[in-house]
């Protein structure tokens, strides 16, 4: 506001950036500092890394052996990579469930529009925990598919979906298609029909103009829908745990087990930020440049 | 790919909907099966509805869920909207890029380092400050902290639409700053609040990681309870307790949207009344 003078500023601007400094950027120099510590038996269960003295003064105690374990210890490593393989897989099928669904939805009528856009962001508002809990009752041994297929007579012996890869997937897929949905459609609503028209009148069968204009111009969607996909896919704690298989390696799972099953705290604490560092670190920079293409 | 091209997209959109739904219609009808065996049909009843209201446990964990969803919504519309204000009013200001930075990582940090990061801070503040004590607090201390950056986008995105003229004129007329935004600027971006505060309700409720990890003995919010009972496996008052769940969340989703949309056309008719 203009007439607010830089005194009245500083009571709007102060009181977000002191509490998300506090509780959001900050959180991470501790557990930057106890990434260094050992674990102790004690409460909490680590060793102090700086400790101040009126005798020595300040004393540093740092270890590397927790990122030494990270890179020496095989099952990290598998992790991580798992975790990328199983997000990348399936963002490409939400890729390619969504992008009909949201090119469907933008061709639609604006009164349809609006309450198909409604029935997919639903779900998004429900319930996340319950929705992996509700896939279960689809997906189990005794469950829905396999009551339907085994009265058709389609198959013998029940699926095993439960507990495996597959189900972890199903898990991604039915939990985040909406967020591939909904950025797809605002970027193929946005695009000008008189591109397509131009293309028809020069000649494009409806499928080559789709190749040539809309799906090249739908790119920034693309992107936009498979980043909110695979980000949070790459961590996911609640699918891995509740539909997959006792031996599933995703990232988020190992970390969690780490953390309340072997109450190593500096470990974990090691993993989060090798984490960061791994998956945020290269996503902040990517937007950062992106940011400043469109800029220029 | 005219008519036949949109029929195969619209079965193809019917389709990924009759995903999104199916398991939850099942889950609701398996709340309405008197057999607990998942397979078996053993005739429609409400029983296990009943046997909520006979869950102690259950009830602490939906008292101690809906306390932390209203105090943490609550406080995250505030600290969003002024973060949205600072962002979208002062071009340039320290720690602009700053704030901006800690606004958006929130939405794409992994929950499960995000609640790792501050279980580590707030057990450290224990050791220097003796506060604070981990349960209620620092579970709304966490959860304010996601949802304020879901706040400020959304209030954000509707500040930056808004036609300053009105607070101008206000302010020609003599109202401070303050009594301007009060009166011109908060009616404006009120819708947006009001869905925010409803989205931040919706995923403090919803929030099992973070939680859990900055939760203390003894506190125990709804979703924690619900994952450690279907951890260990099929619980038919579970189906009963997520199809309240699921539908009561839809039903106040749905109306407050069909209210907010009616008193938008009504803003909007007096607006045209109001030039004419």
């Amino acid at each position: 506001m203009r007439t607010t003078g830089s005194a009245g500023r500083w009571f709007i601007i102060l009181p977000p950036l002191i509490f998300l400094l506090l509780f959001f950027l900050i959180p991470f120099a501790f557990a930057f500092k106890i990434s260094f510590a050992e674990t102790a038996a004690r409460v909490p269960p680590f060793s102090d890394v700086l400790t101040w003295t009126h005798a020595h003064g300040l004393r540093l105690a740092a270890t590397l052996a927790n990122y030494r374990y990270l890179l020496t210890d095989e099952l990290y490593g598998a992790a991580y990579l798992f975790s990328l393989r199983t997000a990348f897989f399936a963002t490409l099928i939400c890729l390619a469930l969504g992008y009909p669904m949201a090119y469907a939805i933008a061709r639609a009528p604006r009164a349809t529009q609006s309450v198909l856009l409604l029935i997919i962001m639903l779900p998004f508002w429900t319930s996340f925990l319950l929705r992996v809990y509700a896939l279960e009752g689809i997906i189990r041994d005794n469950g829905l598919l396999n009551t339907v297929l085994l009265n058709l007579g389609l198959i013998e012996h029940p699926l095993r979906i439960m507990r495996t890869n597959l189900a972890v997937y199903l898990g991604i897929i039915y939990s985040y298609l909406p967020f591939m949905v909904l950025p797809l459609f605002a970027t193929l609503e946005k695009l000008d029909a008189t591109l397509l028209e131009a293309a028809a009148d020069l000649g494009s069968t409806p499928w080559r103009a789709f190749l040539d204009v809309t799906l090249p111009l739908s790119i920034p969607g693309m992107i936009a829908g498979s980043m909110l996909v695979f980000i949070p896919a790459v961590g996911e704690f609640v699918i891995p745990s509740l539909l997959g298989g006792p031996n599933n390696l995703m990232i988020g799972r190992v970390l969690w087990d780490e953390f309340f099953g072997n109450h190593d705290w500096p470990v974990a604490a090691a993993v989060a930020i090798a984490f960061l560092l791994l998956l945020v670190g290269p996503i902040a920079i990517y937007q950062y440049y992106n940011v400043r293409q469109l800029e220029a | 790919m005219e008519r036949r091209g949109s029929l195969f997209l619209f079965s193809l959109l019917c389709f990924g909907i009759a995903i999104l739904y199916l398991p939850i219609l099942v889950l609701i009808g398996y709340s309405f099966n008197a057999s607990p065996l998942v397979n078996v049909w053993g005739g429609f009843s409400t029983a296990w509805y009943g046997a909520l209201w006979h869950n102690r446990q259950l009830l602490e964990a939906a008292l101690l869920s809906l306390e932390v969803a209203v105090s943490a919504s609550t406080g995250a519309v505030v600290l969003g909207t002024l973060a949205a204000v600072a962002l979208v009013r002062f071009a340039r200001f320290p720690g602009r890029l700053l704030l901006t930075g800690m606004v958006n990582a929130p939405l794409v940090m992994p929950e499960i380092i995000t609640g790792i990061t501050q279980l580590l801070l707030f057990v450290s503040m224990v050791q220097l400050l003796s506060w604070p004590h981990r349960g209620f607090t620092t579970i709304v201390i966490s959860h304010v902290t996601f949802c304020t950056a879901y706040v400020t986008i959304t209030v954000q995105a509707r500040l930056a639409s808004a036609d300053r003229s009105l607070e101008e004129a206000a302010m020609d007329l003599g109202a401070g700053p303050a009594r301007a935004f009060l009166e011109i600027t908060l009616p404006i971006i009120a819708p947006a609040i009001v869905s925010s505060w409803l989205l931040c309700f919706t995923l403090s409720l919803d929030d099992l990681v973070i939680s859990s990890f900055v939760s203390g003995p003894g506190a125990s919010t709804l979703p924690m309870v619900i994952y450690s009972k279907v951890k260990l496996g099929v619980s038919p008052d579970i189906n009963a307790l997520a199809s309240l769940i699921v539908c009561g969340v839809g039903v106040i989703i749905l109306s407050a949207g069909w209210l907010m949309r009616r008193a938008e056309r009504r803003r909007a008719l007096e607006l045209q009344l109001a030039e004419q």
